[in-house]
């Protein structure tokens, strides 16, 4: 286990600490693992000087541009819009750069790729198989007119018809919760929690007409069935999502309940 | 068969094995429970023709739920083409074995064949 510790720069920031008050030094372990290598997974760990604000993104980056900068981290946007820094934060699926240090209450900080996904390097893991069932289920509006032609008039919805889907639009395909899904841990071709929230979006959406072709594509060996209703993807869900609902909702419509 | 078609066969095999069952055991509260596991009451019930179609009921409800249970934990335990093929035809192969080798028993009982 390799414990690096920070150059000048940063003992400095922990001097400031011990004066101020202001800032707190925790353990950062994250976990290092190179597959198309054959490096099995390891544990680095760093002294990160933190404050009450600093994003476990933020330390993470904090030791790639003064400890080693050979972390392999996924990120972009910093606001959890873009779903890119999905990561295991001490054993739960988050989204590093919308988890606080401090709302961790805890002065080690482990940080790990997101179960359920091939890693690439150390917490960097691959979408391919997310984003393909993304596309699988057809994610967006089907129907034989357009409303981009002059004649047309715009698809007009009550607040109600709005209602039944909006929330699952709120979707931003981090991953989190096909990574917290306990199925996906053993049937590696199930459509998982993200894909199947998708599906029931536009399954819901009144001016949606592919209805039909959606629910025969989740209603498969590995599709809807699979879901054993654990409930841990509505709870890791960053946008407040609940995809398990959406799952016993679309189940709904193929067990003939919701028409 | 699609998926939707199985799993509405799996929770309606759940549920009317959940009665036919509560059925069978009001029927052993008739008598006590030393009683009703003598030989003679054993075999009266397979000579009651409405208890032994019950028997029969429960049996291939129970076949077709337990059989569906196993396949789709062996579904989500390990993917591969052959290795589903094998499973589905496997559960499927087991679940007729056990309905005949069952009904055989039920029949023989209920003819006096020992």
């Amino acid at each position: 286990m390799a414990v690096v510790t920070a150059p000048t720069s940063s003992e400095e920031l922990i001097t400031i600490e011990k004066t101020s008050g202001e800032l707190n030094t925790i353990t950062l372990r994250i976990a290092r693992s190179n597959p198309a290598e054959g490096h099995e997974t390891t544990y680095s760990e760093f002294k990160v000087p933190v404050k009450k604000w600093t994003t476990v993104l933020e330390a993470i980056l904090y030791v790639k541009q003064n400890l080693d900068h050979a972390v392999a981290v996924r990120y972009s946007c910093r606001q959890a819009s873009c779903g890119s820094c999905g990561m295991k934060i001490n054993g739960k699926p988050s989204l590093a750069c919308y988890t606080k240090v401090s709302e961790l209450h805890s002065n080690i900080i482990t940080v790990e790729p997101m179960n359920n996904f091939p890693i690439i390097r150390d917490l960097a893991v691959d979408f391919k198989q997310l984003i393909s069932n993304h596309k699988k289920m057809k994610p967006f509006i089907i129907r034989e007119d357009s409303e981009v032609t002059p004649e047309s008039k715009e698809f007009i919805q009550t607040p109600k018809d709005v209602e039944k889907y909006l929330q699952f639009s709120y979707c931003i395909k981090c991953g989190l919760c096909n990574a917290a899904c306990p199925t996906m841990a053993t049937d590696t071709s199930f459509i998982g929690p993200q894909g199947l929230a998708q599906a029931y979006r536009y399954v819901a959406d009144n001016r949606d007409k592919g209805k039909e072709d959606r629910l025969k594509i989740v209603d498969d060996a590995h599709g809807i069935w699979r879901c054993h209703f654990a409930g841990s993807c509505s709870q890791v869900c960053p946008k407040g999502v609940d995809p398990a609902m959406a799952i016993q909702l679309l189940r709904g419509y193929l067990l003939g309940f919701t028409k | 068969m699609r998926e939707s078609i199985i799993m509405k066969i799996h929770y309606g095999t759940a549920l009317g094995a959940v009665v036919l069952v509560a059925v069978h055991i009001l029927m052993r509260m008739t008598q006590n429970f030393g009683q009703s596991l003598q030989y003679q009451n054993v075999i009266a019930n397979y000579h009651f023709l409405p208890y032994a179609l019950m028997l029969e009921a429960v049996l291939i409800l129970l076949s077709v739920h337990g059989f569906n249970g196993l396949r789709v934990i062996l579904l989500e335990l390990k993917q591969g083409s052959g290795y589903e093929k094998m499973v589905n035809y496997g559960s499927l192969a087991a679940m007729a074995i056990l309905i005949a080798y069952g009904s055989r028993t039920i029949l023989m009982a209920g003819m006096g064949v020992s």
